[in-house]
C-alpha cells in the first residue's frame, strides 16, 4: 500500500512533472519559488521522524511492486536512513533557495534546470529509504542520469559534456557491478531486502560468492564516492551549475557511495577484506584527494578535490569501525568511535562543504572569475562572502571551535585506535594508518589556508577581472550559506544537540546487533579531552600546516604545482580513445565490405561446427551403406555431370559458362527420371529452360567477365575453403543415410501410399501431398514466387534516380 | 536377353552423351556448344524412351514431349541471341 512516505519519495518525481507548466504559464515568477515549497514540506516532514528513530523505533512500509521475483517497493526508515533523507532536503531548500538568485530568470532555462533537479532529489530520497536491493539500484542510476543532465546544464559548452559524459560512464559503470553485486547476494541468500540480508549475514559471509558480491558492490559505491581511483569525474563535474556542485556533488549524490557502505556494513562487516579494502581506498583517496586539491588554481577544483578527500576520509572510517563486527561485543568504545566520527563528519562536511560552494559561486558571480591567480582582497569588498569562507575553511582545516575540529579529532582517535585493535595484520602494518591519516589533514589545513589568502588577502587586481565593479552579493543570495554557516558553528558549539537526537540512531543502523535492544551507544562528542594524543596531533598539523603555508612561495614554481590535471585522466582519456581506436580497427579488419570474404567467415565456421560435432559424435559412421548395384551407364551420366559442373570454374566465355549449368540441368532432369520422379523430371526441365531463357535475357546487361587477379594465398584459402565445405557437407549427408539406416524408425511414405485413393482421391501421391496432405507449405511457396515477381515487377518499373533516400 | 539390349542400347547412348559433353566444353565456338546442348536434348528423349520400356512404365511420356518443345526453345533463344544481341525485341 502506498504510505505517507512513499508519497514523500516520489514527490519530486510528480512535482517534476509540474515544473514545466508553472515555467511556462508563471513566467513573472521565478520557479524556483515554486519548488523551494517542496523540500521544506519534506524536511519538517521529516523532522517528525526524529522522536521515533531516536527511541530505536525503524519504520517500515511494504509496497509490492513486481513480488514474483523479490522486488518491492519497501520504504526502511531508520536513523541513517533519516539523517540523510535529512541532509537531501534541508541542503535541497537551501540550494533550491539560493540558485534562485543565482540563476537568472530571462537567461537560463530554469524550466529544464528543476525538473533536473527534483527528478535528483526524488531519486536520492528512492535511494536512501528503500529497502530492496534493486529498487536502490533503480533509484541509483536515476541519479546518476539526473547528475550527467545537471553537469552539462549549459550544454553548449564543451567541457560540460565531457564532464557529464565523463561522470556518467564512470558512475553507470560502477552502478552495473553493484547490480552484478546485487544479484550475487540474491542468489546466495534468495533475497533483495537489506534487513534479511544482515539477518542472514552469517550465512552469506559463508558463501563462496562472498567475495565477488562484496567487490562488485563495492566498485559500486566507489565510483558513486568519487574514491580513488575513480574520482577522476568529480573535478570535471565542476562545469556545473555552482547550486548543483554544491547540492549533489558535495552534499548529497556523492554520498550516496557512503550511505551505501554504511548500510551494508551489517552483511559485509567483520571480515579482514572488507575492512582492509574500505579502509586503503579510502585513505589513498583522503591523501591524494587532499594533495591534489593544494595544486588546483580553480576555486571549484579545489573544492572538488577537497570534497574527494573528505570521502575518502569518511570513507575509511567506516572501513576501521567495521572491526566492531569482527568483536561482536567487545570494547565498544574503541571501535564504534570510528563510525561516531563517520557520521558526525558526513554531517560537517554537508554543512561547511555547501557553504564553500555557494561561496565560491558568489565570488564566481560577482568577480566573474573562479581562479585564484586573478583574484584576491576580496575581504573588503565581500566581508559577509569571506566570513563565510572563513568559517568553512576554518571548519575543514579542523580549527576549534568548529565542528569540523571535533569530527577530525574523533578522525584521529579512530585512526588511533586502529593500532590496538591486533587484528588483521594490525600489528605491523596498523601504525601506518594514523601516519597517513595526519599526513593528508597537514595537506588539508594548508589548501584551506592557500584558499583563503589567495581569494580574500592581498591586493584587488580589477585590471584582472572582467567585472569592472565588485560588489558584496545579494541577500538572497547569502541567505543559505550564512544558513550553513551558522550550522557549522552551533554544531561546533553544540555538538550535543545531534549526538543521541540523530548520530547515534544512525550509528545503531550502520552497526547492527552489536549491542542488544535497549542499549545506546555511547556518544560523547567534546572539545576537550586533556592531552591526549590526538591534541598533540592537531597542534602538529596546524604548525607543519603554517609552515608549509609560509614557505609556499618556493613550491609554486615546482612541476608538482603547475600541473594541476590528475594522472588519472590522461589514463581514462587515453583509455576512452584507445577503445574506440581499439574497436574501429577490430571492425575495420573485419567488415572488409567484400561477400567474398564474408562467404569465407560464415564456410569456415560451418566448416568447423561440422567438423567438432562429428569429431564429438565418433562421425562419419559410414557403415551398412545398403546401395542399390549402379549400372554402367549411371557412371556414365554421372561422370558427364560431374564433369559439367567442375568445368564451370575454368570456362571464360559466358554462353559457354550457361550452356554448361543447362547441361547440368538436364542431367539432373535425367536422374529424375531413371529415380522413378516423373514431377520433379518435368519441373526441373520447364525451370532449367526458364533460367536459360532468363539467363539469355539479362545477358545483354551483364558486365563483361573479368579475370581477377587473385593473390595464391587467397586461391589456397578459397581452395581449401570450398573442398572443407564439400567434403563436410557429403561426410554429413553420408552420415546421416547410415545412421537413418541404424535406427527402425519407420517411413511417413507407407501412409501416403496407403492413403492417397481413400482420404484424397488421388492416384499422383506428389501431388496429393503438395496440395492436400501438405497444402500449407505449397500455399505459402505460391507466395514466395508472387513476392519474387512482384519485386522484379517493382526493381524494373520503379527506379530511384538517384537523389532519394532509400 | 530383351534387358540386355536396351542396357547396352543405355551404355551406347550414355557414351554419346558424354561424346557430346565433350563438345560442348572444346567448342571451339559458341555454335559448335549450342548444337551439342540440343543434341542432348534429343539425346534425352531417346533416353527416357529407353527407360520406360526398361521400367515397364508410361509416366515419362508427357516430359518427353515437354522436353522436346523445351529443347526447341532453348535452342531457339540462344540461337537467336547469338544472331541479333536480344532475345525480345522491341518495337520502339
Amino acid at each position: 500500500m502506498l504510505t505517507l512516505l512513499h508519497w514523500a519519495a516520489l514527490s519530486p518525481f510528480i512535482a517534476a512533472v509540474l515544473i514545466p507548466f508553472l515555467y511556462k504559464y508563471l513566467k513573472r515568477i521565478h520557479t524556483g519559488w515554486f519548488v523551494l515549497i517542496l523540500p521544506l514540506v519534506l524536511f519538517v516532514y521529516f523532522l517528525s521522524f526524529i522522536p521515533r528513530t531516536s527511541s530505536g523505533e525503524v519504520i517500515l512500509n511494504n509496497l509490492n511492486w513486481v513480488p514474483s521475483l523479490g522486488i518491492n517497493f519497501d520504504i526502511y526508515l531508520d536513523g541513517l536512513s533519516l539523517l540523510f533523507a535529512l541532509l537531501i532536503t534541508g541542503i535541497g531548500a537551501l540550494v533550491v533557495l539560493y540558485s534562485i538568485y543565482y540563476l537568472s530568470k530571462r537567461k537560463e532555462k530554469l524550466n529544464n534546470f528543476y525538473v533536473y533537479l527534483l527528478m535528483f532529489m526524488g531519486a536520492m530520497l528512492g535511494v536512501i529509504l528503500s529497502d530492496n536491493l534493486i529498487v536502490i539500484y533503480v533509484f541509483w542510476e536515476v541519479t546518476s542520469i539526473a547528475s550527467s543532465l545537471l553537469i552539462s546544464y549549459w550544454y553548449t559548452r564543451e567541457k560540460s559534456i565531457y564532464g557529464a559524459q565523463k561522470s556518467m560512464f564512470i558512475t553507470v559503470f560502477g552502478g552495473l557491478s553493484m547490480l552484478g553485486g546485487f544479484s550475487l547476494l540474491y542468489v546466495i541468500a534468495g533475497t533483495f531486502s537489506i534487513r534479511e540480508l544482515i539477518a542472514n549475514a552469517d550465512m552469506i559471509m559463508a558463501s563462496s560468492l562472498f567475495i565477488p558480491a562484496m567487490i562488485l558492490v563495492l566498485l559500486g559505491a566507489f565510483t558513486k564516492s568519487a574514491q580513488f581511483p575513480f574520482h577522476i569525474w568529480l573535478p570535471d563535474a565542476m562545469e556545473a551549475p555552482t547550486p548543483v556542485s554544491a547540492y549533489l556533488h558535495s552534499a548529497t549524490m556523492v554520498k550516496a557511495g557512503i550511505y551505501l557502505v554504511a548500510r551494508l556494513t551489517g552483511v559485509f562487516g567483520g571480515v579482514p577484506e572488507w575492512f582492509w579494502i574500505i579502509t586503503t581506498v579510502g585513505l589513498v583517496t583522503l591523501i591524494w584527494g587532499s594533495v591534489s586539491a593544494v595544486r588546483q588554481k580553480d576555486l571549484k577544483g579545489i573544492l572538488a578535490y577537497s570534497t574527494v578527500s573528505q570521502l575518502g576520509m569518511i570513507m575509511s572510517l567506516l572501513g576501521t569501525g567495521s572491526a566492531a563486527f569482527y568483536f561482536q561485543n567487545g570494547d565498544n568504545a574503541l571501535y564504534m568511535t570510528a563510525i561516531l566520527a563517520a557520521v558526525f563528519h558526513l554531517i560537517n562536511h554537508a554543512t561547511f562543504k555547501g557553504s564553500l560552494f555557494m561561496a565560491a559561486g558568489i565570488i564566481d558571480h560577482e568577480t566573474g572569475t573562479r581562479d585564484i591567480r586573478k583574484l584576491g582582497g576580496l575581504m573588503t569588498v565581500m566581508p559577509i562572502t569571506a566570513t563565510i569562507s572563513l568559517i568553512g575553511l576554518a571548519s575543514m582545516a579542523g580549527l576549534p571551535p568548529f565542528n569540523g575540529f571535533l569530527s577530525k579529532e574523533l578522525f584521529l582517535t579512530g585512526m588511533l585506535n586502529v593500532t590496538e585493535y591486533g587484528i588483521f595484520n594490525l600489528e605491523t602494518l596498523g601504525i601506518i594508518i594514523p601516519v597517513i591519516a595526519w599526513i593528508a589533514s597537514v595537506f588539508t589545513f594548508l589548501y584551506c589556508i592557500l584558499m583563503f589568502t589567495r581569494t580574500f588577502m592581498g591586493d584587488l587586481n580589477l585590471s584582472k577581472l572582467k567585472v569592472k565593479h565588485v560588489h558584496e552579493a545579494p541577500v538572497g543570495m547569502l541567505i543559505s550559506p550564512i544558513i550553513l554557516a551558522a550550522l557549522v558553528i552551533v554544531f561546533g558549539l553544540f555538538p550535543n544537540l545531534l549526538a543521541y537526537s540523530i548520530i547515534e540512531p544512525a550509528m545503531a543502523a550502520i552497526a547492527p546487533g552489536i549491542i542488544s535492544p535497549g542499549e545506546v551507544f555511547d556518544v560523547h562528542i567534546s572539545h576537550w579531552h586533556g592531552f591526549t594524543p590526538e591534541l598533540f596531533m592537531t597542534i602538529g598539523i596546524i604548525i607543519l600546516g603554517v609552515l608549509l603555508f609560509i614557505t609556499f612561495k618556493k613550491w609554486e614554481n615546482s612541476a608538482f604545482y603547475r600541473g594541476e590535471r590528475d594522472i588519472f585522466n590522461s589514463v581514462y582519456d587515453s583509455g576512452y580513445n584507445g577503445l574506440i581506436a581499439g574497436s574501429k580497427w577490430i571492425t575495420r579488419i573485419q567488415m572488409t565490405g567484400r561477400l567474398r570474404d564474408y562467404f569465407i567467415y560464415m564456410s569456415i565456421f560451418i566448416i568447423f561446427i561440422l567438423a567438432y560435432t562429428m569429431y564429438h559424435y565418433n562421425l562419419p559412421a559410414i557403415q551398412s551403406l545398403d546401395l542399390s548395384p549402379v549400372p554402367i551407364y549411371m557412371w556414365l551420366i554421372l561422370l558427364v555431370f560431374v564433369g559439367s559442373v567442375v568445368i564451370i570454374p575454368f570456362i571464360n566465355n559466358r554462353i559457354a559458362l550457361i550452356i554448361a549449368t543447362s547441361v547440368s540441368g538436364f542431367i539432373v532432369a535425367l536422374l529424375f527420371v531413371l529415380f522413378r520422379a516423373p514431377d520433379l523430371a518435368l519441373t526441373q526441365l520447364l525451370i532449367e529452360s526458364v533460367s536459360v531463357i532468363l539467363f539469355m535475357l539479362v545477358f545483354y546487361h551483364l558486365p563483361k567477365l573479368k579475370k581477377v587477379k587473385t593473390p595464391p594465398k587467397m586461391k589456397i584459402v578459397k581452395l581449401i575453403v570450398s573442398i572443407g565445405f564439400g567434403l563436410m557437407i557429403t561426410l554429413g549427408s553420408l552420415s546421416a543415410f547410415s545412421m537413418g539406416q541404424d535406427t527402425d524408425f519407420s517411413s511417413i511414405s507407407e501412409y501416403y501410399t496407403e492413403n492417397s485413393k481413400e482420404e484424397a482421391g488421388g492416384y499422383n501421391i506428389v501431388n496429393v501431398i503438395l496440395v492436400d496432405f501438405r497444402g500449407m507449405d505449397t500455399m505459402l511457396e505460391i507466395l514466395v514466387v508472387s513476392m519474387a515477381v512482384l519485386t522484379v515487377v517493382s526493381l524494373i518499373k520503379l527506379r530511384f534516380k538517384g537523389s532519394e533516400d532509400i | 536377353m530383351f534387358d540386355t539390349v536396351l542396357i547396352v542400347a543405355l551404355s551406347a547412348l550414355s557414351i554419346a552423351l558424354l561424346l557430346l559433353f565433350i563438345r560442348v566444353v572444346k567448342g571451339p565456338s559458341t555454335q559448335d556448344r549450342i548444337l551439342a546442348l540440343d543434341a542432348i536434348g534429343v539425346l534425352l528423349v531417346g533416353f527416357i524412351g529407353i527407360i520406360m520400356i526398361l521400367q515397364d512404365t508410361s509416366v515419362f511420356s508427357d516430359i518427353v514431349l515437354v522436353l522436346t518443345i523445351l529443347g526447341f526453345v532453348g535452342t531457339l533463344s540462344l540461337s537467336k541471341f547469338l544472331e541479333r544481341g536480344v532475345v525480345i525485341e522491341h518495337d520502339d
